[in-house]
């Protein structure tokens, strides 16, 4: 069984990160697309850690029989690689992005400066 | 974006990438109008810390200046979106350092000007004889990379790691689209021959570098085959439209 405590301290911890994600959203400082995936971790989290027969029951589907508490560390990690990996995609994008971004202000410039010159 | 064409006779564009080139830029550019003065000469600048900017335009190229260091892939394709933007026939690619000579140039462009090839390489290794001899190890490195790229393309290429090149209207549109950012010359001949462009290769000669030191120092190696690698197999998994020859 899943001592009370790991439950407890778990819920804690998951119920503080839906607050932190919350709070940096709504200063702005977070965007809803990029908060979703730390939203439905901390969510997911706080469910198995309160619902302690859930836990046992997947833990034994799982073949976790010693400590059921493993699997959340599985599900935390699990998801932490979701959001790695989507942040990998959205540099990715970004980087595309800023070179196809630098490569107008150059042709841009070099336009600018052409008409400038036939003007004068 | 398209702009309107610069004039009717200025039908070719060289393209000349430069980071931190100032003390070669100036011989590559004149080399070039040497050559031919119809040429139109664009420096891309990509973000150098010194004046290669400067020295390129004093010098009478056009200088396109990269508000930040986009990497040696990027810069090359702004030069390829500036042909297609100002509607030149044909364009060709020389190393901002002066290891590509201008004389050169005329072998590359005979392909295309014959409506033979839509990208021509300039190749160290078509002719056995060539006088190129580089160290062991990039050898090596060159050989696997041109038997890969030979492999997955369909087509017997020698040299893939040439900045040596030379391209019609066709090859201009593509690169100004489709071009990788790092290590790009390998990734590009595979692109290039999936998309069903006309490729071929011509001999030629080039000089060790006058100033600067190459950007692939043994450091970096690893990871530049290891890039490459992973972009010619993802590049071989993908799809590229295909494009008609120019004159097809």
């Amino acid at each position: 069984m899943t001592p009370v405590r790991v439950s407890v301290i778990g819920a804690i911890a998951s119920i503080v990160l839906v607050l932190v994600v919350l709070e940096l959203i709504r200063g702005r400082r977070l965007k809803e697309r990029y908060a979703l995936l730390w939203l439905a971790t901390g969510v997911v989290l706080l469910v198995l850690s309160v619902w302690r027969d859930g836990l046992n029951t997947i833990a034994g589907w799982l073949g976790v029989t010693s400590y059921p508490p493993a699997v959340l560390f599985a599900v935390a990690t699990l998801f932490i690689l979701l959001v790695l990996l989507h942040y990998s995609t959205v540099i990715s994008k970004l980087t595309d992005e800023n070179v196809d971004l630098a490569q107008r202000i150059a042709l841009l410039e070099e336009r600018v400066s052409r008409i400038r010159t036939r003007a004068d | 974006m398209t702009g309107l064409p610069t004039g009717s006779t200025k039908r070719l564009v060289a393209i000349v990438p430069a980071w931190n080139e100032s003390g070669a830029i100036g011989e590559v550019v004149d080399e070039i109008r040497d050559y031919d003065p119809a040429v139109d000469v664009v420096v891309i600048d990509d973000a150098s810390t010194d004046d290669t900017a400067e020295v390129a335009e004093l010098r009478g190229a056009t200088v396109l200046r990269l508000p930040f260091n986009i990497g040696i892939g990027g810069a090359v394709q702004t030069g390829f979106r500036f042909a297609l933007d100002e509607g030149y026939d044909a364009a060709v690619r020389l190393d901002g350092d002066g290891q590509h000579a201008a004389s050169e140039i005329p072998k590359l462009l005979g392909p295309i000007e014959a409506g033979e090839a839509d990208l021509v390489i300039g190749s160290r290794f078509v002719d056995p004889g060539g006088t190129y001899r580089p160290p062991f190890a990039r050898r090596i490195g060159i050989g696997v990379f041109a038997r890969l790229v030979s492999l997955l393309g369909g087509q017997r290429v020698t040299d893939t790691t040439s900045g040596f090149v030379a391209l019609d209207r066709a090859g201009i549109e593509l690169f100004a689209a489709e071009f990788p950012h790092d290590y790009p010359e390998v990734e590009a001949t595979l692109v290039a021959l999936r998309s069903g462009l006309r490729v071929t290769q011509v001999q030629v000669d080039m000089r060790e570098r006058t100033t600067g030191s190459s950007s692939i120092t043994f450091v970096r190696s690893l990871y530049y085959i290891v890039k490459v690698m992973l972009s010619l197999l993802v590049a071989s998994l993908r799809r590229y439209p295909r494009l008609q020859g120019a004159r097809q």
